[in-house]
């Protein structure tokens, strides 16, 4: 009878569903035994390293991104407030802050992190304000935001680095290169870093209110109102998020080269919300996980540094990573309307 | 019959069945449209009547049934088919572009053009001046629609459907938007067009509206005809008795109990609309623990936005006092409002009511994270019992509380919105229209739902627009139009009685001043 028939199309298309689901996942499989065989020295402990630390910088940001993106908004300012917050860490600590009459306060390297924390912290709640009090789209008020944060990085220095940033023992900032340069256990302090923002992330999103809120903020803004989240306090909370992933990154940068440049990050917000869209994570909102945004900033970490070991023109690595991503967007679709369907007919079988 | 003769029957159906998957919305209509009178369809929602239209107007195929359009029998596969035959509809919800002109909304879809890609916009104008004049009205055809009123906009729509020569003109709740001067606007404005020879579907729930302007009345109930003639001696009771039926149907058992102090009192609640005006007009209410008050009204009558103001979704510009349980409700925001014993169950399930894309535990705890939480963290061993707990006391069927909340039926994801409500602990339960869109076993069993609640103590203030269930459920009647209360009814009262409070026309508040 056709009811017989039934099992057998059907378990191959929940196998495909759950290879679909796992897309990234493979992706990321795929494309490292590919640089394994094909490119030289791939699987070196040294290009390991080399990697993950390219990964982490897009890491942290692509985290703060998956939250706002969750939300339903976007933060293009990240890339930028890198740039101005690398260039605080630098003024401060060549110069501390001037009280003029030819007094300064100097500041060791705790106090530094945590001022520039606070400013990045600060950029997103401004950034904030503009979209829930102003009600400005979030992608105008962040564009606003990259143009001014930018600015503001240039005008500091004139458009100059800030070189030599050693940090003077005397003020207790020589530990400061120790951040980006620094291993604890054979592993790189800022990996350590990224381990414990991953973790607490994942545990926001999955474990606590806030998260659900976050959720259901992205998934039906007027039905999470009228549950009684607070919808702007919640995307207060993301941009502000946002803010403290760019200056977690923008003090790895200064201290990883010992120097703060203005121009530092440019572009960096696209590859965080490639990262978090090659993640799973659904540009309408509602949608989206931290550890499937790591597995994508991963993806694209090492395609585009096993491209340049393999002696792929930077041209043609664009070329590639744009195809991934839209790829990815399309395979992403594709298994929506598949799983819509293995629905419908579990429930014309039920 | 001199009625065929006077008015000829340009489109009739016969033994029309319409069959959506679960339910049969139409039972074998036989339905007729004469030309140059106005054909009133009246009914409750869900008896048919927008489904009867959708097939009329090429919307929905027919499942079984018959439609003559002239005496010849007619397939109409898509809407472009039932233009074609001269059907024009005009929808409850206005389809207009408020950024273009008058003239550019009249011809959107079938712009006249030169050589098949110029737009010709002389020939677009002209012609839209000439429906405008046809129509009596002095509205500039260059003018950008968002700066017409909304009794304007409503004959632009009408003028759209003449512009593709309608000869049958259907028009859905026509005034349920208009101030009493631009209701008298459209009732000049059909006086013309049937004096031209068009036939006019009309489609209401004002009564006396229906009485003053029909030639022609059917009621349509549960898909099913109940009453058809001419319009000559028939009263709000004939209308009333074919809507509903002679006995009232046996919906909910009451369960008698004491009602308890007054949980709930709101005073002068007042919500601005936009350009003047009010959309919810100094309204004062209280409710009993126990009690179930129901607010009946129309569309537009402003009981959502009564319901809104209530649970603080308005906040800077509705005004109003609340007192829960006698003390005076200082929150302002949703959630602080929650805290303090209000729970809403919105009208409008998918877009206020759930997440569709998470869970229904997820959905069903969201209100109440803060009961199964300490600090940061959610304890989801307690948070699943929680769920649990909800579905088997309000009986929702699920084969898994992990299921996203989008794979329930409406019936289902509605009993899943009362949970989510119930588990704040309210002390007064709003809900809004709480069973549009389910069938009737959950209708049943959302009744006995309330009145347990009621029962248990909770006072309960719910809207509909459909009379039966609030004769069948309340225990005090409100009665919403304009913004207003309009009357007030214990539950014995007259289902007729309650009908004539809600019609706006028969107030004499001009609200267009």
């Amino acid at each position: 009878m056709s009811v017989t028939a039934q099992p057998q199309p059907a378990a191959q298309v929940n196998w495909l569903l759950l290879l679909l689901k796992a897309r990234t996942f493979v992706a990321l499989i795929l494309v490292f035994t590919y640089f394994a065989i094909a490119a030289p020295n791939f699987l070196s402990v040294a290009n390991a390293v080399l990697i993950s630390k390219h990964v982490a910088i897009n890491a942290f940001l692509a985290i703060g991104m998956t939250y706002v993106i969750i939300t339903g908004g976007i933060d293009l300012s990240v890339g930028s407030v890198v740039g101005l917050t690398s260039m605080i860490a630098g003024y401060l600590l060549l110069n501390g802050i001037d009280l003029g009459l030819g007094w300064s306060i100097q500041f060791n390297t705790l106090e530094i992190v945590a001022m520039v924390c606070l400013v990045g912290v600060f950029v997103g709640w401004v950034n904030g304000l503009l979209i829930t009090r102003l009600n400005v789209a979030p992608f105008i008020a962040t564009l606003g935001m990259l143009y001014i944060a930018r600015g503001a990085a240039l005008l500091m220095s004139g458009g100059r680095t800030f070189p030599n940033l050693n940090g003077n023992p005397d003020y207790g900032s020589h530990t400061f290169p120790f951040i980006g340069t620094g291993n604890l256990l054979g592993i790189p302090v800022m990996i350590w870093i990224l381990i414990a923002v991953t973790l607490v992330a994942t545990y926001i999103a999955q474990r606590s209110p806030l998260g659900r809120h976050i959720y259901a903020t992205g998934g039906n803004e007027r039905g999470a109102e009228l549950s009684g989240v607070r919808v702007r306090r919640v995307k207060m909370f993301v941009y502000m998020f946002s803010g403290l992933m760019a200056a977690i990154v923008g003090i790895i940068i200064a201290s990883q080269l010992k120097a703060a440049h203005p121009a530092t990050g440019e572009f960096f917000e696209l590859n965080a919300i490639a990262a978090a869209v090659l993640g799973g994570t659904s540009m309408s909102g509602g949608r989206g996980r931290i550890w499937g945004t790591i597995v994508g900033a991963f993806v694209i970490g090492i395609l585009s540094d096993g491209l340049v070991m393999m002696g792929v023109s930077s041209f043609w690595q664009m070329v590639i990573k744009g195809l991934v991503i839209v790829a990815a967007v399309v395979i992403d679709q594709a298994q929506s309307r598949l799983q819509a369907r293995v629905a419908l007919a579990q429930e014309a079988a039920g | 019959m001199s009625d065929t003769q006077q008015h000829p029957i340009g489109l009739s159906i016969r033994d029309a069945v319409k069959v959506y998957p679960g339910t049969r919305a139409l039972k074998g209509v036989d339905f007729d449209i004469r030309m140059g009178a106005v054909n009133v369809l009246v009914g409750e929602n869900g008896a048919g009547k927008s489904t009867l239209m959708k097939v009329i107007s090429g919307v929905e195929p027919l499942t079984e049934g018959q439609i003559t359009v002239e005496g010849q029998p007619v397939k109409f596969t898509s809407k472009d088919d039932a233009v074609r035959a001269g059907i024009g509809i005009v929808f409850q919800e206005l389809n207009l572009f408020p950024e273009m002109t008058v003239a550019e909304n009249i011809f959107i879809g079938h712009e006249p053009t030169r050589a098949g890609f110029h737009l010709d916009t002389g020939n677009e104008r002209a012609r839209s001046a000439a429906l405008l004049k046809r129509l009596e009205q002095a509205i500039d055809p260059d003018t950008p629609l968002g700066f017409l009123k909304i009794g304007q906009q409503q004959i632009v729509e009408i003028a759209k459907a003449l512009a593709e020569d309608a000869r049958i003109l259907i028009l859905d709740e026509p005034t349920s938007a208009l101030s009493a001067k631009e209701v008298e606007v459209l009732f000049k404005l059909i006086d013309e067009l049937t004096a031209q020879g068009v036939g006019i579907v009309y489609i209401s729930h004002r009564l006396e509206e229906l009485i003053r302007i029909g030639d022609y009345i059917t009621v349509l109930r549960d898909g099913e005809i109940t009453g058809s003639r001419s319009m000559e001696g028939v009263d709000i009771r004939w209308i009333v008795e074919a809507m509903i039926g002679g006995a009232q149907k046996d919906f909910a058992v009451p369960i008698s109990h004491e009602l308890g102090a007054e949980v709930f009192r709101a005073e002068e609640v007042v919500l601005p609309k936009m350009g003047g005006g009010y959309q919810v007009d100094h309204v004062s209410l209280s409710v009993k623990a126990g009690e179930i008050v129901g607010i009946y009204g129309l569309m537009g009558a402003g009981r959502t936005e009564l319901m809104e103001c209530i649970i603080g979704r308005h906040p800077p510009s509705s005004l109003g006092r609340y007192f829960v349980e006698g003390a005076p409700l200082k929150a302002r925001t949703v959630a602080d409002r929650i805290a303090r014993g209000i729970a809403l169950v919105p009208e409008d399930r998918k877009h206020d009511g759930l997440v569709q894309i998470m869970a229904i535990r997820e959905n069903l705890t969201l209100s109440s994270l803060g009961a199964v939480s300490r600090w940061f963290h959610i304890d989801l061993k307690r948070e699943a019992g929680r769920a649990l707990e909800f579905i088997k006391r309000l009986t929702i069927k699920v084969s898994s509380a992990e299921n996203p909340v989008s794979s329930l039926s409406g019936g289902n994801q509605q009993k899943v919105v009362i949970g989510k409500a119930l588990m704040t602990g309210p002390k007064i339960l709003l809900m809004d229209e709480p069973t549009r869109g389910v069938d009737v076993g959950a209708k049943a069993e959302i009744y006995k739902v309330m009145r347990e609640l009621a029962a248990e103590g909770l006072g309960v203030l719910f809207c509909t627009s459909e009379i039966e269930e609030c004769m069948a459920l309340s225990d005090r009647i409100l009665v919403m139009a304009d913004g207003r209360i309009t009357g007030e009814f214990s539950h014995d009262a007259e289902a007729a009685e309650v009908l004539a409070a809600a019609t706006p026309m028969s107030t004499d508040r001009e609200s267009a001043a």
